[in-house]
């Protein structure tokens, strides 16, 4: 994408007022996307973007400018602007040389993309919409969208580091309405992995549009959620958002630093039940959050959280860690060049127990199963989190009942972490975006299935 | 970056120029400049000055639409994303109301007047807005002896431009600033935290009132000192005008005349019908220039205009967008929206707003002698549905006795429908307050919703 040479004049004209790092962050990304709705395709997209971000750090400061333009003197000018931005003062000569490192790769793309023809990719959609109205007359709108990113970066820094990753997604979407006597509502179904057109060896179009339309139809005869605190199972894969909220934020390592987390200063203590094992693995191969570097260039790694109930370490991008003297756990991420890093997860679970799955749910004798969740929020600072149940039914006296509508469950993260009493011998993964800070990154999440002895349920019902 | 607007409107048409016969082509040209300071402990922990330009093709073809966009102005990447635009046409499929604004759409009504450019803006040095987030985070730090620490506070601007031109002859400029700052005070000792969030906002930095965002950022925090979960029932609720303001948010989307005529609203075919209690009234007015949000045209180049969408409680309308407009019959509201220049139009608001009322925020919550007054909500786009209505969201706040704040709540959530809320609506506040975003907050009281708790 640039040569080393004018990366190394780049980065020299970074520090040239000072400063302890500067970095040089270019990305290609090229993405496709087309959506049917409406019975028909609308239309298909494509987009282009192209540009690098330069940091410069000094101190407790980092100044940031970035340029579309990846000629030596568009670097240059967004060079001279992070610098003054970084505001130093003793010009020093720093004299920058790189060595080229090639990142080992989690896993090969089979078919790229861009190799496919775009007709393929609309057929897809044709091939969800007629699947989803099979479904029944109760299935009056259907929306698939597809979308495939290829994503090409590259980082320089003054450490001498030269690394880049070369990132392809794709992922296919499918919402559903359904309409009855009481109304209407949506079923989703979004499986996304760091894969090419090889995703729908894995997927069917048909598959995923009947799972949506199943949602949304089986909805229809939802009962009000209930109101209060009672046990909460979650179906594997549908819960790891509840890790991503009740505790994985709080251990970014930015936040925990501005004392902003309720798990500052608790390495090495119990902060959840002992049948709790958390890792946050960016080398999982195929799965949404994966990469082989991150985007300052660490290479990913397979980071344990919480062992055992445990609290064994939190998440770190390059700067946080430089102030601590270690190395970053190849967390550093950012949406795009026009973005810092910061401290963000990419694949989030929880491991594998010992329990039945069947006897997790057997075991109450009122509460909830949650089967698919539809995201949450968590304040860090207080430990307080939501999400919100898109498919779930009431369990009652050991088995699973009516479903429920949709409501919104919360929690405190080490509350909640210390009343997970089963956790299930099966597993699944769940793909999803994650926003912080106004930036949104692929994420996925998973668990087996487990169970909450008691959450509060913020439902309607008496 | 010392181009003259006129240029990007130069640009947006040489990209129509390329038309071919046959072609119908649109293209939106952005840019803009923006500064960002975050400060953490006392020190500058970010600062970013950079510039975003983008084009976004659309070409219409036989019935037939397709899209591309790239992040440059640069000519051979425009003219590439025109023959991307193209070339992706050819694999949509075939709709009659597929078109671009006409002359005819645009005629309707004159753009309003505004001036929602304040050139001071680029005047003002880096070092002073530098400057006014580290005075944000020392004054909130150094306001209560109960604020530990403040979590970020920070200054934005941004000065933004954007040309659309069709070739059917549609041409506009808009050019907007916009300012801000805010910060997050964290109360409480070691064993305990509350965070509160304070902000102002305005066309450049006279307009800001820095005082404001640290009383807000303090007196919410300390107040929810020794929150507690509160025990479960029915109980009226009092939502702070930004709680309104999300919740506007979340209605507005059933609004949209796309979801209307793709049966994706929780109105779909209530026109006319008792949606809100009688003296509810419900606009988008983007006319308006106390709206951060205002604009003299669309983003398909049509000049915005006041829509009633909620009247004297009845559904008046949905807001539409040229596509949808022919294809109802009704024509477009001005109200084509786009979330920048990577996606094709859709259909929004900007300046939505529930009309205030007589009463101030203090005598709402006089009004029932127990009611739960919410001053944050989580889970927004979790546990609402603009189709269903379902709406159940996380909640912290104080209880309200006898017209007075009692104690602090915390892990609750609140649950109704957005159909039933509606229709609950006791009272409107008079505290219309403009907010960054496209709603406005109003201190709103609902006379009933499930709080779940204890």
């Amino acid at each position: 994408m640039l040569d080393q040479d004018v990366l190394e004049r780049t980065l020299q004209r970074a520090l040239q007022h000072g400063g302890d790092f500067a970095e040089v962050f270019a990305e290609d990304r090229r993405t496709t996307s087309a959506v049917l709705d409406d019975a028909k395709v609308e239309e298909m997209v494509s987009g282009r973007d192209r540009g690098a971000g330069i940091r410069v750090v000094r101190g407790d400061t980092t100044g940031f400018a970035h340029t579309a333009d990846l000629s030596e003197n568009g670097l240059r000018s967004a060079a001279e602007a992070a610098a003054s931005a970084a505001h130093g003062s003793a010009g020093t000569t720093n004299t920058v040389s790189l060595a080229p490192v090639e990142a080992a790769r989690p896993h090969d793309v089979v078919v790229l993309p861009e190799t496919v023809d775009k007709r393929r990719k609309v057929e897809l959609l044709a091939r969800a919409d007629a699947a989803a109205r099979a479904e029944g007359n109760s299935i009056t709108s259907v929306t698939a969208s597809y979308a495939d990113s290829r994503r090409r970066i590259l980082v320089a820094n003054s450490d001498g580091l030269l690394t880049g990753d070369d990132q392809v997604r794709t992922r296919f979407m499918v919402q559903c309405v359904a309409t009855g006597d009481t109304g209407m509502q949506t079923g989703f179904e979004a499986p996304g992995r760091t894969v090419g057109f090889e995703l729908f060896d894995q997927f069917k179009p048909e598959d995923i549009a009947r799972e949506a339309a199943r949602r949304a139809t089986v909805l229809l005869d939802a009962v009000p959620a209930p109101s209060g605190r009672i046990p909460v199972v979650l179906k594997r894969g549908a819960g790891g958002v509840l890790f991503h909220e009740a505790c994985g934020h709080g251990l970014e390592a930015d936040l925990v630093k501005k004392d902003a987390s309720v798990f500052a200063g608790r390495v090495g203590q119990q902060v959840a039940s002992p049948l709790v094992t958390l890792v946050d693995d960016g080398t999982y191969a195929r799965e949404w959050g994966t990469y082989a570097i991150d985007d300052e260039g660490a290479p990913a790694r397979r980071n344990l959280l919480i062992e055992n109930g445990v609290l064994t370490d939190y998440m770190w991008d390059l700067v946080r860690a430089r102030k601590e003297g270690r190395a970053s756990s190849g967390n550093g991420r950012r949406e795009t060049y026009q973005h810092l890093p910061m401290v963000r997860m990419t694949n989030t679970f929880l491991l594998q127990g010992e329990s039945d799955p069947d006897d997790i749910i057997r075991d109450v004798d009122y509460g909830i199963y949650c089967v698919q969740l539809g995201g949450g929020q968590v304040n860090t600072a207080t430990g307080d989190f939501v999400f919100g149940v898109t498919e779930a039914y009431l369990i009652e006296h050991g088995k699973i009942t009516a479903p429920i509508r949709a409501a919104q469950l919360i929690g405190n993260g080490p509350e909640v972490l210390s009343m997970i009493d089963a956790v299930g011998n099966d597993f699944d993964t769940w793909a999803g975006t994650c926003g912080k800070s106004g930036q949104g990154v692929p994420v996925s999440s998973g668990q087996p299935t487990m169970r909450i002895r008691e959450m509060t349920v913020g439902g309607t019902a008496a | 970056m010392s181009t003259e607007p006129e240029d990007l409107l130069a640009i947006a048409r040489r990209a129509v120029d390329m038309a071919r016969r046959g072609e119908e082509v649109e293209a939106y040209v952005v840019r803009t400049r923006e500064t960002d300071v975050e400060v953490f402990g006392g020190e500058v922990e970010s600062l970013s000055v950079a510039g975003i330009e983008g084009v976004g093709i659309r070409i219409i073809a036989d019935h037939r639409q397709g899209y591309a966009w790239a992040g440059s102005l640069d000519p051979e990447v425009i003219a590439e994303t025109v023959g991307e635009a193209r070339d992706n046409a050819g694999f949509g499929e075939p709709d009659e109301w597929y078109g671009l604004a006409t002359p005819a759409d645009v005629l309707v009504v004159d753009p309003p007047d505004l001036d929602l450019w304040n050139d001071s803006l680029s005047s003002v040095a880096t070092d002073e807005k530098v400057r006014i987030a580290l005075d944000l985070d020392a004054a909130t730090r150094a306001a209560d002896p109960r604020v530990r620490g403040v979590e970020s506070a920070g200054y934005g601007d941004g000065m933004l431009e954007s040309a659309i031109a069709n070739s059917n002859g549609v041409a506009s400029l808009s050019r907007r600033t916009v300012a801000s700052a805010y910060a997050v005070a964290m109360a409480g000792d070691n064993s305990e935290t509350q965070t509160g969030y304070g902000i102002t906002a305005g066309r450049s930095v006279e307009d800001l009132d820095f005082g404001v965002v640290t009383r807000d950022a303090v007196e919410r925090a300390v107040r929810l000192l020794g929150a507690k979960q509160a025990k479960g029932r029915r109980i009226p609720v009092v939502f702070d005008p930004l709680v309104t303001r999300s919740v506007l948010g979340v209605l507005s989307s059933a609004l949209n005349g796309e979801a209307a005529l793709k049966g994706r609203s929780l109105f779909l075919g209530r026109e006319g019908e008792q949606v809100a209690a009688p003296f509810v009234r419900i606009v988008d007015d983007p006319t308006d220039p106390r709206a951060l949000g205002a604009s003299t045209h669309d983003s398909e180049g049509v000049p915005t205009r006041r829509n009633g969408l909620i009247v004297d409680g009845k559904l008046r309308g949905f807001l539409q967008n040229v596509y949808t407009g022919r294809r109802t019959g009704l024509g477009t509201s001005g109200s084509a929206v786009r979330g920048g220049f990577k996606s094709t139009p859709g259909v929004g608001v900007r300046a939505m707003r529930l009309e205030p009322g007589t009463k101030s925020p203090e005598e709402l919550l006089a009004i029932f002698p127990e009611a739960l007054f919410v001053q944050s909500v989580s889970g927004l786009h979790s546990g609402t549905n603009p189709i269903s209505g379902d709406f159940s969201v996380g909640a912290e706040g104080l209880m309200v006795r006898g017209g007075a704040f009692a104690e602090p709540v915390r892990e609750v959530t609140i649950a109704s429908t957005l159909q039933r809320m509606l229709l609950d609506v006791v009272e409107v506040g008079s505290d219309l307050t403009f907010l960054p975003g496209s709603t406005a907050g109003v201190t709103l009281l609902i006379n009933e919703m499930t709080m779940s708790g204890a």
